[in-house]
């Protein structure tokens, strides 16, 4: 099976180096396969041992001012939580960011590839890549890779020339170009706060607000979500990150607890 | 049952993969570093030997431990040991612990489809001299934390860490500060006391933990026993 590994082309090394021992470092890298008759099962079973972090709330919207995206930080193993401080937002260059959801290696990894392939653009053309061409460069590499169990739906929010652009990419091979998106497992939680909420001129506070909300509906309801919500704005002048709240703090924030009563009963039941 | 069908039977149950146990933890301090792990090492419910370092030096400034298959791990350790010494050839310097963070990170993704079975913690001092922990899945994912463990007593540790040693996540924003607040001796009794009582509860953690602490002096090594049963 020939593997596309024109992801991980770096640039050649400027001596060719012809000694034996540093053959396998010095040469172009790719991906090893194991030696099975039956790779789909052994994928399958490769893939329960990793046991990649899904359980994720992730959504990015269009609106007047540019893009708001948002990401929760909880990361899980089956019950397990693995971490609570996921950076689930990617920087991937200052006009470019990168949502994380489904395999947290898959995301990381093909994300500091699309930031490496950004910047030789820049390099080769003399002028940013569009955020419709990273997202492309970014779909390829995944629909090349399609089948062999890599687990990525991320989103590709920027502003280039045109305005601001948003992308959904998975590995599927899906690639959509869209206004509203949301990712992971508390998505469906996340679409019903963010869709009623919308509209297209809220100011850059509304906005915000609106997408943490959404973040913290989420965690609240999924198990698999959670830990701090982070809120990021894409604007004319690149990315900023406006603030990252504890969903727990949020809830107290949102639904503060009435003071007195708690004691007035305990009071009552003693007498 | 014909002998034939016997032996195709066999040969379907090979895995390329074992796992022999163990326990790693790592926290980061604001000048030092604390790497411990246990050295027994484990197939099935059978002990191979009570005396196994999980603990590799990768640079001077570097500690890697690792927990699962330890012939995946020890293939990974050489590996990392290479391109380190290719780097410093070809930069006349040792690799910072970050940047070693980040290769680990891409020598675990780049075996994808066969993965290492590996679970690692990394730990070092940066390059401010600050103690840096980084923690890893089994195929490169990584992330820095205040300290992490890994392997089969993880479960049993992680919850006394975070109910010691938890600091605001590095995602909050207005950011808060996030040093652990132990000094160097009471990060070594902490890690002392955790491996004791995860060797009380797991059947794979026990024998000794070697205990390696790294920082502006350099490096030391200690070794506390620990329950053999």
């Amino acid at each position: 099976m020939r593997l596309d590994t024109s992801g991980l082309n770096s640039l050649a090394p400027a001596h060719v180096v012809n000694d034996e021992l540093c053959e396998g470092f010095m040469s172009l890298p790719s991906f090893q396969l194991p030696n099975s008759a039956d790779f789909d099962t052994f994928q399958k079973k490769a893939v329960q041992m990793v046991k990649p972090a899904k359980g994720t709330t992730t959504l990015a919207f269009i609106f007047k001012e540019g893009v708001m995206v948002a990401a929760d930080s909880r990361a899980s193993m089956g019950g397990y939580i693995s971490s609570q401080s996921v950076k689930k937002i990617i920087e991937i260059n200052p006009y470019l960011i990168g949502t994380l959801a489904g395999g947290a290696a898959d995301c990381q990894f093909w994300h500091r590839n699309l930031g490496i392939k950004c910047r030789l653009h820049e390099l080769a053309n003399k002028r940013r890549i569009s955020v419709t061409g990273a997202s492309k460069l970014l779909a390829n590499i995944l629909y090349s890779y399609r089948g062999m169990g890599l687990s990525v739906g991320t989103m590709i929010a920027g502003w280039d020339e045109t305005g601001p652009g948003l992308y959904y990419v998975d590995s599927e091979g899906g690639r959509l170009k869209g206004t509203r998106f949301s990712v992971g497992s508390g998505s469906p939680y996340a679409y019903g706060v963010l869709d009623s909420g919308y509209r297209y001129d809220m100011s850059c506070e509304e906005a915000a607000e609106l997408a943490r909300r959404s973040i913290y509906h989420a965690t609240f309801r999924d198990g698999a979500s959670g830990g701090v919500a982070s809120v990021y704005y894409v604007g004319p002048n690149g990315w900023k990150k406006l603030s990252g709240d504890d969903v727990g703090e949020l809830h107290y924030k949102y639904y503060p607890v009435p003071k007195g009563n708690v004691e007035q009963e305990m009071v009552e039941a003693s007498s | 049952m014909a002998p034939v069908e016997a032996a195709t039977k066999q040969h379907a149950n090979w895995s390329p993969y074992d796992n022999n146990g163990g326990t790693v933890v790592a926290i980061a301090g604001g000048n030092y570093c604390v790497v411990a792990a246990d050295t027994r090492m484990s197939t099935g419910y059978s002990i191979l030997t009570r005396d196994y370092s999980k603990i590799c030096q990768l640079a001077d400034k570097s500690i890697m431990a690792s927990s699962g298959f330890q012939a995946d791990v020890k293939a990974l350790q050489k590996h990392l040991a290479a391109k380190h010494l290719i780097y410093q050839h070809q930069h006349n310097k040792q690799m910072s612990c970050p940047a070693m963070a980040q290769l680990l990170s891409n020598t675990l993704y780049y075996k994808r489809f066969f993965p290492y079975y590996a679970f690692n913690v990394l730990g070092g001092l940066d390059s401010e001299g600050k103690g840096c922990v980084f923690t890893y899945d089994a195929v490169g994912s990584y992330e820095r934390v205040g300290y992490s463990a890994q392997g089969s007593g993880a479960t049993l540790i992680t919850p006394v860490l975070d109910n010691q040693l938890k600091t605001p996540s590095p995602l909050l924003l207005p950011a808060k500060d996030a040093i652990t607040p132990l000094s160097e001796t009471e990060a070594v009794d902490m890690v002392k006391d955790v491996f004791a009582s995860a060797a009380e509860r797991d059947i794979y953690t026990g024998d000794r933990v070697e205990i390696v602490v790294v920082n502006s002096e350099g490096i030391r090594r200690e070794y506390v026993e620990l329950r053999k049963d």
